[in-house]
């Protein structure tokens, strides 16, 4: 049996090498990752760094310095609470990316397991599961994430389930479809001729060979759940006030958009920027791992 | 092809049913008390009581969602609690607006996505490909909400060139009012031979829509610029290469013939993406449609109207899926002619 | 010593080594391929303009971090009317010689020859314009699979007529009915169901049968056949050799015939080259070749065809498999592999020398089947 196990393994090893020195040499590449990596660094130092943090972490109230134009002491501007639009700008990072990456990593959890047991199984398992998946993956975007919210009511952790309900079909999709295509190649009818089990042929060859197509999905993902979170936050079904939420600080900044600019265009720019970067280097990481997107 | 047509016709009427025992589930059961909810903030025990009989919130679930149902089947789709007034109604009389936004912005996003496609496929790498990539990347990543906000604070504010908000200045409902027919104020206003009208709406429709747009040019000029790429390493390609064929007629008809048909799949993306992404658009824009209704009723957790919005634009987004995948299967041979 | 190659000499000059069925070795006249030799000019003066001249065809792939070497240095010539067939195992760079001589490459190709002519024509000066004007009207290729030569959403009629049309020929009713005319000329049957039809609609035989007709459409001076029954049946394949024999025959085009398969080229093609590695290591008439062939690696793939009579014995196979990395090789490409291996073979790269008239091979012991003790 332990011979099985390692002839499978070396099959399984059979992945390309990550070409590095491809995706080092993209210029979009480069800036998606340094924008990427400065995200990561505000999220894990916001607090330091930010200049006017206040008690809580949501920013210093100074009610008397309350909308400011950008200057050099306040680099954004303040909002209609004094409260400092660059420092809630960098403390804001720290919730959109824990709860995206959460998101993701949860609907990976779900839906890979499914869509991989589906592609392996096919027959009525693979018919439930994909039944299963089509329904949801029926509702227009976002709007089941609405309803949930709308369900059991605004918050950001409520926004979170609703979004990891809504996302993890996508994946399901992903893995069955790359299971599928993998199940008929001779590598996996060697495994089973040997006599290794299902369960262990999933979990140490399908999935690892099917990295690809989702870890360029996910990559993407992260920015879009930003961005969706962010617009459920702006009509006012995610985070909550005082939180330092960039599609919240959008909304409140809305009805004063036309003199006091700053307080809604900053955080606005905060997620563009942030998707965009998560766009471009998934662009390139699609590229570079699938060869037949050509340049 | 018609087996084709009637198969998918059945899916999408069991996927609707589907849809709306979730949507049936989620106002229903997740809610602790649903006749509560129904009264508002100031329920009594008695009021509760009564409420729930009336009803029928006590009965089994299936039977609820029956009835339910074939309420729905007879026209019947509830009572708004916000507007107090019927549900379908409510719709019905808000589509117009919505629709008008949506075909607006589709007129704009499917000539110049499938055309800037094209463009960057023709020469992979050059300025212009890498220009149109840059550009349709910003489109996919901006934010609608927040890409409303900055047109209105650039056209409006800084250039006073487009109005803020709303479908039409309110002054036009004394000195030229459109005589409503269809709904859609432009169509109104050219058969009422309204120019004042006309091009006020017109003027009216072009941020909002230029705003819903972005996402879709960005996403079929990428769909359609990866399927000329794909389609054109293919070996038939090459063929018409050996046999003399112009580069300009390979690519402009041999090979976009056979491109456009994934990209037909993404316009039907598209189509749907913007029936949520007109929520955020309208929202911004004060445009009196289907978003702000469906806003404003997640937010006072209004569920009848919740409940209804939901399954008109399932089965909108359905629908629209299925003339795409009629369509796809009508332009390809292969399938047509199983 | 690598890139210069003996000129025909008109007669053997010097017997060198006899060996067994050998035979005798010209003396080398190493040229710059630029200037012909005295015997030369008069040789070309005699005969007719080659359909297709390829001397020294060298070609490269360029990719992002590595150069791959495909083609290190073809000789071929096709006479006009004459059917060649150019053999040998996958990899070996026959599909990339029939593309060159089309100059179908990408653009990460890297082509160099001391000569590409056809029909006198410098290939490697002409601009787009013209070779778009000779691609499918002078020279026509046939590809191996029919189903995905054809685009799936046009009919095969509008097709053809595309060609026609692209061609400044007959346009209209003209064009179908000159398709029509070359429609029966290769046996298609129901030919106006075929015009009508979309690909998919089709059988792997007729679409093959399409094919001809599309690259018959011009009156072509050569037709290019890229493994043109490798994906047809049997019986089908054998209908479709012997259309393209007869169609040949007839009308008096040349043939470029691109195989794996030794069978293929013994019932359709005058002239035999052999491919290995890049190069061409023997080039014979199809009736020499196979009563005596003189390299070793010909000798290997006729000894490998299976046969089907009672004392067959095992299947004889070349140990050893096609190299990868042309470009790195010293000395004879197929010394790893020959039976006969000495070591000069792995020191100097023999290249082809005229055995007789009309028969080449490029090795420094031709016709030798046992070593030597």
């Amino acid at each position: 049996m332990a011979i099985a196990e390692a002839a499978g393994e070396q099959l399984a090893r059979r992945r390309a090498p990550f070409p590095m020195r491809a995706f080092v040499r993209d210029p979009l590449a480069i800036i998606g990752s340094v924008i990427v990596l400065l995200l990561i660094v505000l999220a894990v130092l916001g607090p330091i760094i930010a200049p006017y943090p206040g008690a809580r972490g949501t920013g210093q109230i100074d009610v008397p310095s309350a909308y400011l134009p950008p200057s050099l002491s306040h680099f954004f501007g303040t909002d209609e609470l004094g409260r400092d639009v660059f420092s809630r700008v960098i403390l804001g990072a720290r919730p959109a990316l824990v709860v995206s990456v959460l998101v993701v990593g949860f609907a990976m959890l779900i839906g890979v397991p499914l869509g991989a047991i589906a592609g392996y199984r096919r027959g009525r398992i693979d018919g439930l599961i994909m039944r299963t998946t089509d329904l949801f993956l029926a509702f227009p975007p976002l709007l089941l994430a609405m309803v949930i919210v709308a369900a059991l009511g605004p918050g950001l952790e409520h926004a979170a389930i609703a979004l990891i309900i809504s996302w993890w079909p996508w994946y399901t999709r992903i893995a069955r479809a790359v299971t599928v295509s993998l199940r008929e190649q001779p590598f996996v009818d060697a495994a089973r001729a040997i006599g290794v089990r299902d369960m262990t042929i999933i979990r140490r060859h399908i999935v690892p060979n099917s990295l690809s197509p989702l870890v360029v999905q996910a990559t993407v993902d992260v920015g879009t759940v930003i961005l969706a979170a962010g617009s459920l936050a702006f009509i006012g079904l995610g985070a909550r006030p005082p939180q330092p939420d960039w599609g919240l600080m959008v909304a409140d900044g809305r009805s004063v958009i036309l003199d006091q600019w700053w307080v809604s265009t900053f955080p606005g720019l905060a997620i563009f920027v942030t998707v965009l970067a998560f766009n471009l280097v998934g662009d390139v990481l699609l590229r570079v791992l699938d060869p037949r997107h050509g340049r | 092809m018609t087996r084709f047509l009637a198969q998918r016709l059945g899916g999408s009427v069991i996927v609707l049913l589907g849809l709306s025992v979730i949507t049936f589930l989620l106002a229903r059961v997740v809610p602790s008390n649903a006749a509560a909810v129904f009264i508002g903030p100031r329920a009594r025990p008695d009021d509760i009581a009564r409420v729930t009989e009336q009803l029928g919130l006590n009965r089994p679930l299936p039977v609820q969602y029956v009835t339910y149902m074939s309420q729905m089947l007879t026209g019947d789709w509830g009572i708004s609690i916000g507007t107090k007034r019927p549900v379908l109604g409510e719709i019905l009389s808000r589509l117009p607006a919505t629709l008008e936004l949506i075909v607006a912005a589709m007129l704009i996003a499917i000539p110049l996505g499938l055309l800037l496609g094209i463009m960057s496929a023709r020469r992979p790498g050059s300025i212009s490909d890498v220009g149109v990539r840059v550009v349709t990347l910003i489109g996919v990543s901006l934010p609608a909400f927040f890409l409303g906000l900055i047109l209105q604070l650039i056209f409006f504010r800084g250039l006073d060139l487009l109005p803020l908000a709303g479908r039409i200045d309110s002054d036009l409902r004394f000195t030229a009012p459109i005589l409503p027919v269809t709904g859609f104020l432009t169509v109104d206003a050219l058969l009422g031979l309204n120019a004042h009208g006309f091009l006020d709406v017109m003027w009216h429709l072009v941020l909002p829509a230029l705003t819903l747009a972005a996402y879709p040019i960005g996403l079929i000029a990428r769909m359609t610029r990866a399927s000329m790429l794909e389609t054109m390493s293919r070996d038939y390609v090459r063929t018409a290469r050996a046999y003399g064929i112009g580069e300009r007629r390979i690519h402009g008809r041999l090979a976009l013939r056979n491109a456009l048909l994934p990209v037909l799949t993404i316009i039907g993306l598209v189509l749907a993406y913007s029936l949520t992404g007109t929520f955020f658009v309208e929202v911004v824009f004060n445009w009196p449609g289907l978003g702000t209704l469906a806003v404003k009723s997640i937010l006072n957790v209004d569920y009848p109207a919740i409940m209804g919005i939901t399954l008109f634009g399932a089965a909108f987004y359905l629908l629209v899926n299925l003339v795409v995948d009629v369509l796809q299967a009508w332009l390809d041979p292969r399938i047509r002619l199983a | 010593m690598s890139g210069e190659r003996a000129r025909t000499g008109a007669l053997p000059i010097t017997a060198e080594q006899p060996t067994t069925g050998a035979l005798p070795i010209t003396a080398e006249q190493p040229t710059t391929g630029t200037l012909p030799s005295t015997a030369e000019q008069l040789i070309r003066a005699a005969a007719p303009t080659p359909v297709l001249e390829i001397r020294g065809l060298r070609l490269a792939f360029q990719g992002e971090e590595r150069r791959t070497v495909a083609l290190d240095g073809i000789d071929l010539v096709i006479a006009p009317g004459e059917a060649v067939g150019v053999v040998g195992e996958t990899g070996c760079g026959k599909t990339v010689t029939g593309l060159a001589a089309m100059r179908l490459l990408p653009a990460s190709a890297r082509l160099t020859a001391d000569v590409l002519q056809f029909d006198g024509r410098d290939l490697l000066t002409l601009d787009d314009g013209a070779l778009r004007r000779i691609r499918g009207a002078e020279v026509a290729m046939i590809f191996q699979n029919p189903t995905s030569a054809f685009n799936p959403v046009f009919t095969i009629g509008a097709q053809m007529a595309d060609v026609l049309a692209a061609h400044d020929r007959e346009r209209g009713d003209a064009a179908r009915e000159r398709i029509r005319i070359v429609m029966a000329s290769v046996g298609m049957p129901d030919v106006e169901r075929v015009m009508r039809a979309y690909p998919h609609q089709l059988s792997g035989g007729m679409l093959q049968r399409a094919m001809i007709a599309t690259a018959l459409l011009c009156r072509p001076r050569l037709i290019i056949a890229d493994e043109p029954t490798t994906a047809l049946d049997v019986t089908i394949a054998a209908q479709i050799l012997a259309l393209l024999r007869r169609l040949q025959l007839d009308e008096g085009f040349s043939v470029m015939l691109i195989t794996h398969d030794l069978g293929v080229v013994r019932r359709v093609c005058d002239r035999v080259a052999v491919l290995y590695a890049g190069r061409v290591v023997e080039s014979a008439t199809t009736e020499a070749l196979f009563a005596a062939p003189q390299h070793p690696y010909t000798r290997g793939l006729l000894a490998a065809v299976p046969r089907t009579s009672a004392s067959s014995g095992p299947l004889q196979t070349i140990p050893g498999s096609v190299p990868t990395d042309i470009g790195s090789i010293t000395g004879c490409a197929f010394a790893p592999r020959c039976p006969v291996v000495q070591d000069r073979c792995r020191a100097e790269a023999p290249w082809l020398r005229d055995l007789e008239p009309a028969r080449a091979a490029a090795c420094h012991f031709p016709g030798v089947s046992v070593v030597s003790a």
